[in-house]
């Protein structure tokens, strides 16, 4: 390309596909929670609707920090350039969905009795788990920005690798969580996490 | 296949019901039949209001409460033979076969045998029973059952002395019902009471509910109902009774001894490791939208609030340990 051409602006289109995929990624992760408000104003989440959002907002904590995951992989193994652009926002949703997860619990289901609360999280290891993982979600989510990533330098890697065991631990929470030998579940989310962990561990052994 | 249940209940209960209430009833069997003819709907029969419950006594005892909607207590079960999720029970309900149905009675008693489902039920008159239902979950129902006393059943078997428990088994299916094609219980499911408790006057045996026959998923056509204990209790679909010396193995116990104890009375002052049990979230419909998911859960009482009429079984045990 000559270089007088190079120097002109191009005109950019209104809408381009490539500048949809982000808000259309965006729409898209807000679904669950728009059908949920929608359900819960035709009264449509059943017998609990509590225990229902409670699952809900948990699930998809979970489902998001295991697509956040598999960006890379997808990234790499499909030669998909573009998805390494929604990594951020599918982190954030993973935090998004955690913390009403854990509002939904505090607000709703314990209606902000701090003494129950309190006991909870100290009597039940399942409770305790999930406090670890929304406690250690907070910084990665305040540290998502450009401004953090040059200020942090190197040590931002490192700090954002704690996902890989946050994400062991919110698996973990369902584990402890479900009744009776009713696992399969939990299990199909353990397999999907070792799979996107083995893929790297697969990678750094090669290089 | 349901018709033939419902022609033998007429030849019972006709024998003890006034003609005009009988007349009503063949009506409703021959609407029914014809329903059956027309459509080919049998399983619209389930919900249709049973006329063998048409003159329910009510027991003076019942609680005032309000009354779960029947839509919930039909559509939120915990049944793990149809399925963990609280929906399945509902979906599933087709794979449990009620009919034929029988119960076998085994142990330390001096009538054992092999009983079908009407010689089991023939000799006792319903009544409308509503009872607090509170599951180990922390939520729980108001719910009309009917159904006769326990008490009533056990002791036309006769049961010795060595009778110190009774012990109750839930139908095993395996190629049908769809929770049994997974180990997630053991099955078949198990459950137990001391003999005093199972002829405490309060346990009830239950074939309907809102004066209709119990759906599949309430557990058709023979329930245990506690009211004082944690729902899992009161074991669903039940094939057989046994009376027994040694204190049954029950499933949820087999599952996790820390957190399921034989005994399981409701009791607000001993936490299980999953749920707190000093409140409950009631499910009765009285909120609806955004008010249901601000409605305040309720404090637990001590035996569900049956402790006046069972406190007295459990004077020389100490609670925390059987818990
Ligand atoms: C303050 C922290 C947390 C608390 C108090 C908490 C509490 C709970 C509770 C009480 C349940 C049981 C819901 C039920 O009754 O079935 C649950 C389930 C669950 N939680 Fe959490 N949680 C926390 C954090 C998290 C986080 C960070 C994640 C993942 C990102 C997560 C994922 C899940 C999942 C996947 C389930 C199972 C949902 C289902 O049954 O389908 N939780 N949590």
């Amino acid at each position: 390309m000559p270089a007088s051409q190079r120097s002109l602006p191009m005109p950019q289109p209104l809408i381009s596909a490539k500048g949809l995929i982000k808000p259309a990624t965006f729409l898209l992760c807000l679904l669950p929670v728009a059908l949920a408000v929608y359900a819960v104003s035709q009264n449509r989440l059943g017998a609990n609707p509590v225990e229902s959002l409670l699952q809900l907002t948990g699930d998809w904590g979970l489902r998001f920090l295991l697509v956040t995951l598999a960006v890379t992989p997808l990234q790499f193994i499909f030669k998909w350039a573009w998805i390494a652009r929604l990594r951020r926002m599918l982190g954030l949703f993973a935090f998004f969905y955690a913390v009403l997860h854990m509002v939904i619990w505090l607000v709703l289901d314990h209606g902000l009795r701090w003494d129950l609360i309190v006991q909870d999280i100290i009597e039940k290891k399942f409770i305790a788990v999930g406090v670890v993982v929304v406690a250690g979600l907070i910084p990665l989510a305040l540290t998502s920005n450009r401004f953090s990533i040059r200020k942090l330098g190197t040590r931002w890697k490192t700090l954002h690798r704690i996902i890989y065991p946050l994400t062991l631990l919110a698996v973990v929470h369902y584990l402890w969580q479900v009744k009776a030998n009713d696992i399969y579940e939990p299990l199909l989310y353990l397999v999907v996490l070792m799979i996107l962990l083995g893929w790297r561990f697969y990678r750094l052994l090669k290089h | 296949m349901k018709k033939s249940r419902f022609q033998s209940k007429k030849i019972s209960a006709s024998e003890i019901t006034p003609e005009a209430v009988f007349l009503k009833r063949r009506q409703f069997l021959a609407a029914a039949g014809l329903a059956i003819g027309a459509t080919g709907m049998l399983p619209s029969l389930a919900t249709a209001q049973d006329s063998r419950f048409d003159s329910l006594a009510k027991w003076p005892h019942s609680t005032e409460e309000t009354q779960t909607p029947w839509d919930q207590a039909t559509s939120y079960n915990n049944f793990y033979e149809l399925g963990t999720d609280k929906g399945d029970p509902k979906k599933n309900a087709r794979r449990l076969v009620t009919d034929p149905w029988s119960v076998e009675i085994a142990g330390e008693c001096a009538k054992p045998g092999k009983y079908t489902l009407e010689d089991i039920l023939k000799p006792h008159a319903y009544e409308e029973r509503v009872y607090r239902l509170r599951c180990v979950e922390a939520w729980s129902m108001v719910i009309p059952w009917v159904g006769f006393p326990l008490a009533d059943l056990l002791k036309r078997f006769e049961p010795n002395s060595n009778a110190k428990y009774v012990s109750f088994e839930t139908i095993l299916d395996k190629k049908r019902l769809p929770g049994q094609q997974y180990p997630v219980l053991q099955w078949p499911y198990v459950e137990g009471l001391r003999i005093d408790e199972a002829m405490h006057p309060l346990t009830l045996m239950a074939v309907g509910l809102y004066g209709k026959a119990l759906p599949n998923q309430n557990g058709a056509p023979l329930r245990l109902v506690v009211p004082w204990k944690y729902g899992f209790k009161s074991i669903k679909s039940i094939v057989k009774i046994s009376f027994v010396e040694e204190q049954p193995d029950t499933s949820w116990n087999l599952s996790a001894p820390r957190e399921y104890g034989f005994y399981s009375n409701v009791n607000p002052t001993v936490s299980h490791p999953r749920w707190s049990q000093a409140q409950e979230r009631r499910l009765d419909g009285k909120s609806t939208g955004l008010a249901a998911l601000f409605a305040e859960k309720q404090d637990t009482l001590m035996y569900n609030g049956y402790e006046e009429e069972v406190a007295g079984l459990y004077t020389d045990l100490d609670l925390r340990k059987h818990f």
